[in-house]
C-alpha cells in the first residue's frame, strides 16, 4: 500500500511543481474547537535544492487531461506515466503531513478528467473533507478549474483561503498558439465571478460578523514567461491589468522549463530565463510595494527590462534630475524611490533622522546598500557624490563593484557602441 | 569599571539594574556567575535577584517604552550573546534618562543592537517553527528535537500549542536540556537530560509503525518537487543553513 501512494506522490507532485504559487500567508483562519492547524503569517517548512520554498502540500489530484496544452507537461500527447489519488489518499496526506509539521497546509490542482464540474466537484469535496470531517483549519489553495460551474466555484471558496486561476499565457494570442483548446475568456470569467464573491463576502462581513467567510486570502494568478514571443511590456500591464480591476493578491511569472520538443516552444536544454524571471518580479515589487506606476517601470520605447540592472535602479538612472536626495528632509515616498534602500530601510530614516541628523556612518548601519545609494542621496556629511556623472557611467561604477548573483551571466567589458 | 554580578536570570539583570541605581554606579557591566574575570582586581558587586526590585525596574521601563520595546529588551535576553547585558543596560539608562520612548533612535548604539537582536531572536523563532521536525511515538506522542541558536523554547510555545490543540507534543531544546510539553491542556516546561533515541532499532521500539512510511513520503516529496534545471544550491542553503539539517527529515540520507 505504501509503495502504491510513494509512487502517486511522485508523479503527482512532479506534474504539479511548475506551479510556482505556494504561498501560506493572508488568512487568518483560527483553530477552532480544539481542531487541528490554523492559518495565518506563512511559514516555509523547507527549501527544495533549486532553492524554492516549500509551504503547502502541491499536488494534482491527477495528471490524467483532456486538454493538449503544449507548455504542460500532463498535456494528452505527452508520453508520461499517469496516476490519480483517492480523495482520502489527499485527505490522509495532508493529515499526517501537517501532523508532523512539514506543510502549512495543501495546494491541489489537477488535470481535467472528463470535465471542468467534474474535476472541480472533487477538489472541492477534499477540501469539505479535510475542513468538515477533521476539523482541519490549515492552508488550502484550491484551483479554479475553467468552466467549473459558478456554485462549485462559490463552495470552493468557503472552504479554501486562497483561489486561483492560472491565465498560463500573458495574452491571448499566445495562449491561442500554445493552447487551441482553451480560450483566455474561460479563464477570466471565473477570475471575475470570484472577484465579486470576494467583494459581496467583504461586505456581508461588516454587516454580519459570523457571515461564512470566502477566500480569505484572496485569489492569486501565474503566467509562463519565455514560451511565448511576448514583452516584459505585455507581461507586466497584463499583471496590472489583473492587480487593479480584479483585485489579486498575486500574479506569479513563471521563467519556462523546457520541457517538450514542440517546435513551437524553446527546445530542451534551453536554459531557464531565471534573471528575467527575477526582473519581471522585482518590477512587481515596485508595484505593489514602492507606489511606482507601471509606466514608469516601462514603456513601449523600451518593453524589455533591463537584464544587467534591476528595474528601480535603471528608473532612478533614467530620472538623475530628481537626485541626489537629501535624506535628512525627503519624503518617505521618495526615499523608497533610492536604489539600494528598501521599504523597512526607508521607514527606519524617517524615524531615525527625528533624533538626530543621518551621517553616511549612521546610514550604512541601517543596512543601506551604499555601492547604489551613495550616487543618489546626500545626508548630514560632507563629503558626497559632487561630480555629475553620466547615467551610463554610474551604472558602470555600481556594476564593477557589486557582486550581482547573475555576474557569470554578463561580461564585464565597457560596451565599445 | 565597577562589575555586578548577577544570577544569568532576566529577573536578575532587572535587579543588577536597579541596584546600578541603588549605588551610584556610574561605569558599570553587568556579567552573569562564572564569567571569567579580566582582572583580579576590578571590584564587583553580587547581585542577589530580587522580585520586587526586578518588578520596580519592569514597570520603571514600561513607562516610556511601548510593549513592543519591552518585548525586544526580553527577546534580546533570550539571545544569551556574552555582553547583552551592557547593551541592555546601556539602553535602559538611555530611556528613562530620556523619559520617552527610544525605540526607533535607530543611530543610537544600544537602540540599534536591542533592535537588531531582537530581530535575530525573532528569526530563530521563526526558523523553529518552520524546522521542527514531529515524530508519531507508540503512545501518541508527536515529539521533536531542536538545537536553536538562541533561547527561543519560550517564545514557540504558543505557535504550537495554539495550532495542534489535539495532539499531544514534546519538543526538547538538547543544547539546553529542557523541553516544552503539551498534554491536550496547557504547554508546561520539562527538564530533561534526554538523548533521543538514533539507532534504527532503537527507534523502531518506541516510534509509531506509520512514522518510517509518513517520513520516506516526505522525503519522496521533497525531492521530486525539485525543479532539476533550476538549481541553486546557494538559495537553498541560505534559506536552510546546514546546521538545521540534523533534525530535518527531508535532509536525511536514503
Amino acid at each position: 500500500m505504501w509503495e502504491r501512494i510513494s509512487e502517486k506522490l511522485k508523479i503527482l507532485s512532479d506534474a504539479a511543481k511548475y506551479d510556482v504559487s505556494c504561498a501560506s500567508s493572508g488568512s487568518k483562519r483560527k483553530n477552532e474547537n480544539k481542531g487541528l492547524g490554523n492559518a495565518s503569517n506563512g511559514i516555509c517548512h523547507a527549501y527544495t535544492e533549486d532553492g524554492r520554498c516549500v509551504s503547502l502540500l502541491k499536488i494534482l489530484l491527477t495528471n490524467f487531461c483532456i486538454f493538449d496544452c503544449a507548455y504542460c507537461v500532463s498535456r494528452k500527447s505527452n508520453d508520461v506515466k499517469r496516476a490519480a489519488f483517492t480523495v482520502q489518499e489527499v485527505v490522509d496526506l495532508t493529515i499526517n503531513f501537517y501532523r508532523r509539521n512539514y506543510i502549512e497546509g495543501l495546494f491541489l490542482s489537477s488535470g481535467i478528467f472528463s470535465s471542468a464540474d467534474y474535476t472541480m466537484e472533487r477538489l472541492v469535496l477534499i477540501a469539505k473533507k479535510l475542513r468538515t470531517e477533521h476539523n482541519f483549519h490549515g492552508y488550502i489553495h484550491l484551483k479554479a478549474i475553467p468552466g467549473a460551474s459558478p456554485e462549485l466555484l462559490k463552495e470552493a471558496g468557503l472552504y479554501a483561503d486562497r483561489l486561483s486561476v492560472n491565465l498560463e499565457m500573458p495574452t491571448e494570442q499566445g495562449l491561442k498558439l500554445l493552447a487551441p483548446d482553451k480560450k483566455r475568456e474561460d479563464m477570466v470569467h471565473p477570475i471575475n465571478y470570484i472577484k465579486d464573491e470576494i467583494i459581496q463576502n467583504n461586505e456581508e462581513k461588516i454587516k454580519y460578523r459570523k457571515a461564512p467567510t470566502f477566500a480569505p486570502a484572496g485569489q492569486s494568478t501565474q503566467m509562463v514567461v519565455g514560451a511565448t514571443p511576448e514583452t516584459d511590456l505585455q507581461v507586466l500591464y497584463t499583471a496590472h491589468h489583473f492587480y487593479r480591476e480584479m483585485q489579486l493578491k498575486r500574479v506569479y511569472y513563471s521563467g519556462y522549463v523546457p520541457i517538450s520538443n514542440d517546435n513551437r516552444l524553446p527546445a530542451i536544454g534551453t536554459p531557464v530565463p531565471m534573471i528575467r524571471e527575477n526582473r519581471l518580479y522585482q518590477a512587481d515589487w515596485l508595484l505593489r510595494f514602492y507606489g511606482f506606476k507601471v509606466n514608469e517601470i516601462i514603456s513601449p520605447e523600451q518593453p524589455l527590462l533591463d537584464l544587467d540592472i534591476d528595474p528601480k535602479l535603471a528608473w532612478a538612472l533614467r530620472n538623475l534630475h530628481i537626485f541626489p536626495i537629501d535624506i535628512n528632509k525627503a519624503e518617505l515616498p521618495l526615499i523608497k524611490r533610492v536604489p539600494g534602500i528598501g521599504v523597512t530601510s526607508a521607514q527606519k530614516i524617517v524615524a531615525a533622522r527625528k533624533f538626530r541628523k543621518l551621517s553616511w556612518e549612521h546610514l550604512k548601519s541601517l543596512g543601506i546598500a551604499m555601492n547604489r545609494a551613495r550616487y543618489f542621496i546626500t545626508c548630514n556629511s560632507p563629503d558626497f557624490e559632487r561630480k555629475d556623472y553620466q547615467p551610463q557611467q554610474i551604472k558602470q561604477f555600481i556594476l564593477a563593484k557589486g557582486n550581482s548573483k547573475y555576474e557569470s551571466s554578463f561580461s564585464r567589458q565597457i560596451p565599445l557602441f | 569599571m565597577q562589575v555586578l554580578v548577577y544570577d544569568g536570570s532576566f529577573a536578575g539583570w532587572l535587579t543588577a539594574v536597579f541596584e546600578v541605581y541603588e549605588y551610584r554606579f556610574t561605569n558599570a557591566s553587568i556579567v552573569p556567575e562564572g564569567h571569567r574575570q579580566d582582572s583580579l582586581f576590578t571590584p564587583t558587586h553580587t547581585v542577589y535577584t530580587s522580585d520586587a526590585k526586578a518588578g520596580r525596574v519592569w514597570r520603571g521601563l514600561q513607562q516610556y517604552l511601548s510593549g513592543r520595546a519591552m518585548k525586544q529588551l526580553s527577546d534580546t535576553f533570550l539571545s544569551e550573546l556574552p555582553g547583552r547585558e551592557d547593551q541592555m543596560l546601556e539602553y535602559a539608562r538611555y530611556a528613562l534618562a530620556r523619559k520617552q520612548p527610544v525605540e526607533k533612535d535607530f543611530s543610537h548604539r544600544a537602540v540599534k543592537y536591542i533592535a537588531d537582536t531582537a530581530q535575530k531572536v525573532h528569526r530563530e523563532k521563526h526558523r523553529m517553527e518552520a524546522f521542527v521536525r514531529f515524530q508519531k511515538t507508540k503512545d501518541d506522542l508527536y515529539f521533536a528535537t531542536v538545537e536553536p541558536d538562541f533561547n527561543v523554547l519560550p517564545l514557540i510555545a504558543k505557535h504550537f500549542s495554539d495550532r495542534y490543540a489535539d495532539q499531544r507534543w514534546l519538543i526538547y531544546d538538547k543544547k539546553r536540556k529542557y523541553g516544552i510539553c503539551y498534554d491536550l491542556d496547557k504547554v508546561s516546561f520539562v527538564e530533561l537530560d534526554w538523548n533521543p533515541t538514533d539507532t534504527r532499532a532503537e527507534r523502531e521500539a518506541i516510534l509509531n509503525e506509520e512514522e518510517f512510511p509518513y517520513q520516506q513520503l516526505w522525503k519522496d516529496y521533497f525531492t521530486s518537487t525539485n525543479i532539476k534545471a533550476r538549481k541553486n544550491t546557494k538559495l537553498h542553503i541560505r534559506h536552510m543553513p546546514v546546521r538545521y539539517w540534523k533534525y530535518l527529515i527531508e535532509k536525511q540520507p536514503g
